[in-house]
């Protein structure tokens, strides 16, 4: 009797982690009450993530739409500081992502390691931009008249996101990082096969000052919610870069109807490890021009 | 109720005994009641008739101090086609303004059919000598209201004076001639669903047409269950007395969904008799753009936006 008491002490009762979707700052179920089994690049169980419905794609947009006044008003050094603090809680939990990009790609823990880091370094490089994207975007244009004028480069507004199915941490921040550092706001539909470690991502933002709804993210089918954004009239823009061919067209020809920038997949295959250039930022900016009388 | 109806308000004893003599309102079960009949769900066609029934209900109202006649002018054409874009909109019930937009609002709305509302009587705070409100009643009727909206005078209520309540009523009733009267009772500030009973009471026995929740100026403004309280009030009204009297929420309502809560609360408490612009209203300014987005959700399958409808 002693004996089998104290051999279940010894075995303690796994704590199973519920992840959940993260929307205006929150971490809500799925409105649908869905979820699907995760499971490692080795077919083993690693997690229940929550699936995602259209009506909480709505309500991520709903949230989205009302953080962009005040992340798009936020002076460009604020969203860069607070991107900088993203990376640094990123790197408070390395080994846990280390850990999960493991599971999910099946790389080595030195590979893995990398990627982390790499994603960590990215998210430092967007951060500088955020007050000098202005410098090559904007421009004073010469004009014929007595004024001066003056382009700068705007956010287009709420963006919806559907992220590369490969490279589920990596590649994640290197959709997310483009989008809000220049004040938009964005609804982000994750790897629908290597969702966790953008739960975990997640709880990083959550705890880093970005004001919630800024970033909001949502597991499940891309081919089930991607189309809804697309036709959202409420969402500006669109990047495709995880969605498929076929889904791509799909999502496109919604988009046409409130003439969405739409960001199409990329031709080959991304090695996200390479210097990523200026080209997901400027995807989502729009030019304001100002004329401004001179000498009154 | 051993006093006939008639002759309650002959004397403060006899109308203090009537509303003091109402069943106490079951608070819990009060509350209950509203949250079990606001989980109904209602979808696809029923969905779409509720909504389109919620917009012929809507009381579009503006009542700030910056009001211009332009800004009314632009409230009366949504109120007349509240989608541009899409004919088969029904227009709103009526437009809801101060008395001395009265005329701006009848001129833009002339040949339509939406009614022209005026909220009077010393609104919102209703702080002033009857006089000044018999004669604010009557500016607006001259002015072409339809309907009058008064506010009761909460503090003289609150401090148990119920035959002054009584008279004022009846007096604006007298200054409206052939406008309805509705009887606002700012039921945020009456502290009890038992004083919402009586209160409603009181109107109707003082001759209200419809009894509102609120001016939208105070918080909280309608609830379900303070709605609840006055649909029952109405419906046993009609059977103690044969007269029939609307109710308006007004204030907080902002999503189709609450929208269709107050209808699903309507048809189980009064009845679907009141499902009917003529009896139901909503106080609402914002809650109508909202009714348009769900619509063409439902007519286009995708969702819509906020920056293709017009802003009041």
């Amino acid at each position: 009797m002693s004996e089998r008491v104290a051999a279940q002490a010894m075995e303690r009762l796994a704590v199973r982690k519920t992840y959940k979707l993260f929307i205006g700052g929150a971490f809500p179920r799925s409105e649908s009450g869905r979820s699907y089994v995760v499971t490692s690049s080795k077919g083993e169980f690693l997690a229940n993530a929550s699936k995602a419905s259209r009506k909480d794609a709505r309500d991520a947009v709903s949230a989205a739409r009302k953080a962009f006044p005040g992340w798009s008003g936020a002076t460009a050094y604020n969203r860069g500081q607070i991107l900088y603090r993203v990376a640094e809680m990123l790197e408070g939990r390395r080994a846990q992502f280390v850990a999960e990009v493991v599971d999910a790609d099946g790389v080595s823990a030195k590979k893995a390691a990398e990627l982390v880091d790499a994603a960590v370094d990215r998210l430092v490089w967007y951060a500088g931009w955020s007050d000098k994207i202005g410098a090559i975007q904007g421009s004073a244009n010469p004009v014929a008249g007595p004024y001066f004028n003056l382009s700068s480069p705007e956010p287009t507004g709420v963006v919806a996101v559907v992220a590369p199915p490969m490279g589920p941490l990596l590649g994640l921040v290197s959709v997310i990082a483009p989008v809000i550092v220049t004040g938009n706001t964005c609804v982000v539909v994750a790897s629908e096969r290597a969702p966790l470690p953008s739960i975990t991502l997640a709880e990083v933002l959550a705890t880093s000052d970005l004001p919630g709804g800024v970033v909001n993210i949502l597991t499940g089918s891309a081919a089930e919610i991607a189309p809804w954004l697309a036709g959202h009239m409420d969402v500006n823009a669109i990047d495709l870069t995880g969605a498929d061919a076929e889904l791509a067209v799909t999502c496109e020809e919604l988009a046409a109807e409130n003439l969405k920038r739409v960001l199409r997949p990329p031709a080959a295959k991304v090695d996200w490890l390479a210097d990523p250039g200026t080209g997901r930022m400027t995807a989502f900016l729009e030019t304001k021009t100002v004329w401004h009388p001179i000498g009154t | 109720m051993t006093t006939p109806l008639a002759e309650v308000a002959s004397s403060a004893s006899t109308l203090r005994a009537f509303l003091h003599g109402l069943p106490g309102v079951d608070r819990v079960g009060a509350d209950a009641r509203a949250a079990m009949l606001a989980t109904r769900s209602i979808k696809t066609t029923a969905k779409k008739q509720a909504i389109d029934l919620a917009i012929s209900m809507v009381d579009l109202t503006t009542l700030e101090g910056a009001d211009t006649p332009g800004k009314v002018r632009a409230m009366c054409a949504k109120a007349m086609q509240p989608d541009p874009m899409d004919p088969s909109v029904p227009a709103v019930a009526a437009v809801c303004v101060y008395p001395d937009l009265v005329a701006t609002a009848v001129q833009a709305l002339a040949g339509s059919g939406v009614k022209v509302a005026s909220v009077a009587t010393a609104f919102p705070s209703g702080r002033s000598s009857l006089e000044v409100k018999v004669t604010e009643t009557a500016l607006a009727v001259a002015a072409g209201a339809a309907e009058i909206d008064m506010v009761i005078d909460r503090g003289a209520f609150l401090a148990g004076d119920h035959v002054k309540v009584f008279e004022e009523i009846a007096a604006v009733k007298a200054a409206c001639g052939q406008s309805h009267l509705k009887v606002i009772l700012e039921t945020g500030e009456l502290a009890t669903y038992d004083n919402v009973r009586r209160a409603s009471w009181l109107a109707m026995i003082a001759g209200a047409d419809f009894i509102k929740t609120s001016t939208g100026k105070v918080s909280p403004a309608a609830t379900l269950p303070v709605t609840l309280i006055m649909l029952e009030a109405v419906r046993d009204f009609l059977s103690a007395t044969g007269r029939k009297v609307g109710v308006k929420p007004a204030g907080g309502i902002r999503t189709t969904k609450d929208a269709i809560k107050y209808l699903v609360l309507v048809n189980e408490t009064a009845g679907p008799d009141w499902l009917d612009p003529d009896w139901f209203r909503l106080g609402a300014s914002s809650l109508l753009n909202d009714l348009l987005m769900q619509r063409q959700k439902m007519a286009t399958g995708r969702y819509a936006g906020p920056d293709y409808f017009t802003l009041d």
